[in-house]
């Protein structure tokens, strides 16, 4: 896949206030980008400025190898869909879809037949004599998505389009999305908070913290092998453990880590900064298991004594806080209730398997 | 109630007494449509009408189209928190009486006011301008500048309710900034206007205070002419003829108007 929009050392400043701090990003074309972070982390202020509201304060963006210093955003081939849907309210369904087509120099009937297929493909079929003001959440999201996507832009910005709906509606809109965007094979630049969403949704995430990318990668090692805690904590659960390293041999590494005791690790577990200075180790809580009546240790699995402390019972899943020796925090941990397992009361007394493969060491 | 005594009552009576004819002293209560016949037949009460709408169509033309920019600039770009004091200094005008400012600018645009000796001062005039003064423009000048706060603040709500993300989403879409005005901003923000159309449209028709002070003798409009009826020449049936015409012309004129708008907004799509 070729590069689409490049981004390099963009800086952008409100004041004194420092939004972006150098990014460097290179998206594909027909990628699912996803901008990941925290309130405030600049993720935002990065689609603007890709989309053509905000200037830089330095770096430059090119996307499809022109550079968009001082180009407008309707000279962009981008198209956005707000956190608001920005849904026109004195036009109709239909005019809201049509209302990017006026300067495209189709015959009125070819227009009438673009939007009737643009919100055939949302699933907005027949809804376009509608006033805009009479739709529901996710009906007006599907209009911005028929909007923008009539137009066939090169990129499609999205600013937390599912942030304002609910739960199930957002959950049945990621896998339409997902749909939609393998359909039309235009490069999407998803813009969230939220994690889960994230990691469902996209090819590849940039997580961002305090205007700089925190890591960028594939959902997948994203999850299982997060370059720093930050990243670690902000996707997903996990637990820490103090650790230290015995003896550093290259290609493997030998920790002593608080509770677990000592255990030899492959080097690509740990990150740079964490065989130079201080390190935690960090666990997946579905990585740590339970050992129930019965249940014996799958190969490479090392197993301690646990105490329950709390338990919070989900239906498919149960969660557990547990106490080990040495350790002050409790670690959570995860359960499936497959049959036969019983669900434990606080207090038991039990064993825990663990995988030294688990295990990721990041610089603390 | 209180709508019923102070707005239908008087209504009723005006309406009464324009079916009623003045004998001398005594008011002769048969019904009759000898006001209405004397208003059809002599010209200068037409004449007087037509004037007033013109100059009140004039007045909120001038008024609008002054007050748009202002209450734009107010709301686009004034900060937010800068705001209400804007909307505080727009006010200032009504700190004085609505008679002190329509005096103010018989001063302004007289004969020896500051306009004319300004301009002589400065050479670029021989004589002083004679078509600011006692004539139908002084009226317009003068009452353009008292509504002006009244059309500001209508369109200022209706600029300021606008959801700033649409105007991005029509650039976003390829329209430029003018575009999006005429696309977006200008029919999201049509009602304030219609608004501040109508609260300068309708109370212009019936001032009479500017132009008996600023008309001179052509300028005087169809409220000094039923001033005149009701006081100076004692004939309250016909000064009640004159004003219901006028009330009915004005709400006709503000009918068609907003009938013109929707339809406007309607093809806008």
């Amino acid at each position: 896949m070729s590069t689409l929009i490049s981004l390099s050392q963009v800086e952008k400043y409100y004041g004194d206030y420092h939004a972006l701090r150098g990014i460097d990003l290179e998206i594909r074309s027909g990628e699912f980008f996803s901008l990941l972070g925290p309130s405030g982390c600049g993720k935002t202020t990065l689609l603007r400025t890709i989309a053509g509201f905000e200037g830089v304060s330095g770096g430059a963006i090119r996307i499809d190898g022109k550079d968009m210093a001082g180009v407008p955003p309707n000279l962009r081939p981008t198209n956005m869909v707000f956190q608001s849907y920005a849904i026109f309210p004195h036009l109709s369904v239909a005019e809201n879809v049509a209302f990017g087509l006026r300067r495209s120099g189709l015959s009125k009937t070819d227009k009438a037949r673009a939007v009737t297929e643009a919100l055939e493909m949302v699933g907005l079929g027949g809804f376009g004599k509608r006033a805009a003001h009479a739709l529901s959440g996710g009906q007006r999201q599907r209009v911005a998505l028929a909007r923008a996507l009539i137009l066939k832009p090169k990129v499609l910005l999205l600013d937390e389009p599912l942030s304002a709906l609910d739960k199930k509606m957002r959950e049945q809109m990621q896998v339409e999305l997902i749909k939609l965007q393998r359909q039309v094979g235009i490069t999407f630049i998803l813009v969230t908070h939220d994690q889960e969403e994230a990691l469902v949704m996209s090819d590849r995430i940039a997580v961002m913290f305090d205007g700089e990318i925190g890591q960028m990668a594939d959902p997948e090692t994203l999850y299982r092998r997060p370059a720093s805690r930050r990243v670690a904590e902000f996707i997903g659960q996990m637990n820490f453990l103090q650790a230290r390293i015995v003896d550093d041999a290259g290609a493997s590494l030998m920790l002593e880590v608080a509770g677990l005791g000592r255990t030899r690790v492959e080097a690509s577990q740990a990150t740079a900064d964490a065989r130079t200075g201080a390190c935690v180790v960090g666990l997946r809580p579905e990585t740590l298991g339970i050992l129930f009546e019965g249940e014996a240790p799958r190969l490479g699995q090392e197993v301690i004594d646990a105490v329950v402390d709390e338990v919070v019972y989900y239906g498919d899943m149960t969660y557990y806080h547990v106490h080990i020796p040495g350790v002050a925090e409790p670690l959570k941990l995860s359960m499936k209730n497959i049959t036969g397992r019983p669900v434990l009361d606080i207090g038991t007394s039990t064993r825990v398997a663990w995988d030294p493969r688990a295990l990721v060491l990041l610089g603390g | 109630m209180y709508a019923l005594a102070f707005l239908a009552v008087p209504i009723i009576a005006v309406i009464l007494f324009s079916f009623w004819t003045q004998d001398f002293m005594t008011l002769d209560r048969t019904f009759t449509l000898d006001n209405y016949r004397e208003i059809a037949e002599k010209p200068i009460y037409t004449v007087l009408l037509q004037r007033s709408i013109y100059v009140s169509a004039c007045v909120t033309l001038v008024t609008v189209i002054l007050a748009y920019p202002i209450a734009y600039f107010v709301s686009f770009h004034v900060e937010p928190g800068r705001k209400s004091l804007w909307l505080f200094l727009i006010t200032i005008p009504f700190w004085t009486s609505y008679l002190i400012r329509v005096f103010l600018w018989k001063v302004v645009l007289g004969y020896n006011g500051v306009v004319n000796s300004g301009l002589l001062g400065l050479g670029l005039i021989d004589e002083p301008l004679s078509f600011i003064l006692y004539n139908v423009n002084a009226v317009i000048i003068t009452l353009a500048h008292a509504f002006a706060p009244f059309a500001i603040l209508p369109i200022f709500v209706a600029l300021e309710k606008i959801d700033r993300s649409l105007l991005e989403a029509s650039q976003d879409l390829g329209e430029t900034r003018f575009t999006t005005f005429l696309r977006v901003t200008l029919p999201l923000s049509m009602p304030g206007l219609v608004a501040a159309v109508l609260i300068v449209f309708i109370p212009t028709i019936g001032d009479y205070v500017t132009p008996e002070l600023m008309g001179g003798a052509g300028g005087k409009l169809i409220a000094n002419m039923i001033q005149v009826q009701f006081r100076e020449l004692n004939n309250a049936p016909l000064g009640a003829a004159l004003a219901l015409m006028a009330m009915v012309s004005v709400t006709a004129i503000s009918l068609v108007f907003i009938f013109l708008n929707r339809r406007w907004l309607r093809r806008q799509g």
